[in-house]
């Protein structure tokens, strides 16, 4: 019983974190400050992950986003923005006003329809085989193509990130 | 016991998404709209979870498009560092109002 309230607790906890971690990303005007309420923000979808039965799809979670994904926006950061432009300058009031104006919309939309829509069930669900050997397996096996071919996307993906930054670099010279 | 019902964590999906939109439109830099996206990609990979927890008859469905969410997550965004990264080799600033000339 302990044991449960405990869980619940920490439950609370995590999406304490989304919250937070969120707001923090979306409404803060310095951008490393911004990095780290995503981070905050990922831990929490982690935290997430593990009460929906998938420790690994957590721990990926941690690694390709937290570790990952922030770290390289700190380098964008780093890169890219002159101290001078870290601190972002306000943006217009009418612009603000339209953003919240849509938010309330789609949020009011898609929480009505959350309500209204009755969720139904599928035989079996919830109790299937949730360890990583199944999950491998049906990965390599019943996935296989859509596994090679986000391969190929990475590696796509490296390479063009490589090929734009090094283009740009030439040009730059050329034209001092 | 908030955690083992479905509504929970659809309703955080539904937070995350909504932050992220409002990010995007507020933040007035490339750098804070890809972290906008990057919270929207979250929302939708906790969806992807939660059904899969709660509603799909095979348990590693979701778990898989999750984890291939995570995977264009991470090429997109060192695609988007990159072109930042260019974006200002060229014009010397990060700030999209400026960024306006097509053929510079």
């Amino acid at each position: 019983m302990a044991y449960g309230i405990l869980t619940e607790i920490f439950f609370y906890l995590f999406l304490l974190l989304i919250g937070f971690g969120a707001l923090v990303a979306v409404s803060s005007h310095i951008l490393i400050k911004a990095v780290m309420g995503l981070a905050m923000a990922m831990f929490g979808v982690a935290g997430l992950y593990l009460y929906l039965n998938s420790p690994f799809l957590a721990l990926m979670q941690i690694l390709i986003y937290v570790g990952a994904v922030c770290i390289m926006i700190v380098f964008g950061i780093m890169v890219g923005y002159t101290p001078r432009q870290l601190a972002e300058y306000a943006i217009g009031p009418e612009n603000t006003i339209l953003a919240v104006i849509t938010v309330l919309l789609t949020s009011g939309v898609l929480l009505f329809g959350l309500a209204r829509t009755q969720w139904v069930k599928a035989a079996g669900a919830g109790s299937g085989d949730y360890s990583l050997a199944f999950l491998g397996k049906t990965l390599v096996n019943r996935f296989g193509l859509a596994f090679e071919l986000i391969s190929v996307v990475l590696l796509i993906a490296i390479v063009g990130a490589v090929a734009i930054t090094w283009n740009g670099k030439r040009r730059g010279l050329k034209s001092d | 016991m908030i955690s083992g019902n479905l509504h929970t964590y659809l309703v955080v999906a539904v937070v995350l998404l909504c932050l992220g939109l409002y990010g995007m439109m507020q933040h007035r830099s490339l750098i804070g709209m890809l972290i906008s996206i990057e919270l929207i990609l979250n929302g939708a990979g906790l969806n992807f979870m939660a059904f899969n927890r709660f509603l799909a008859p095979d348990p590693a469905v979701g778990q898989i498009f999750a984890l291939f969410i995570m995977g264009l997550a991470a090429a997109e965004a060192a695609i988007a560092v990159s072109l930042i990264f260019a974006v200002y080799r060229k014009y010397k600033t990060s700030d999209p109002e400026q960024i306006s000339d097509l053929r510079g």
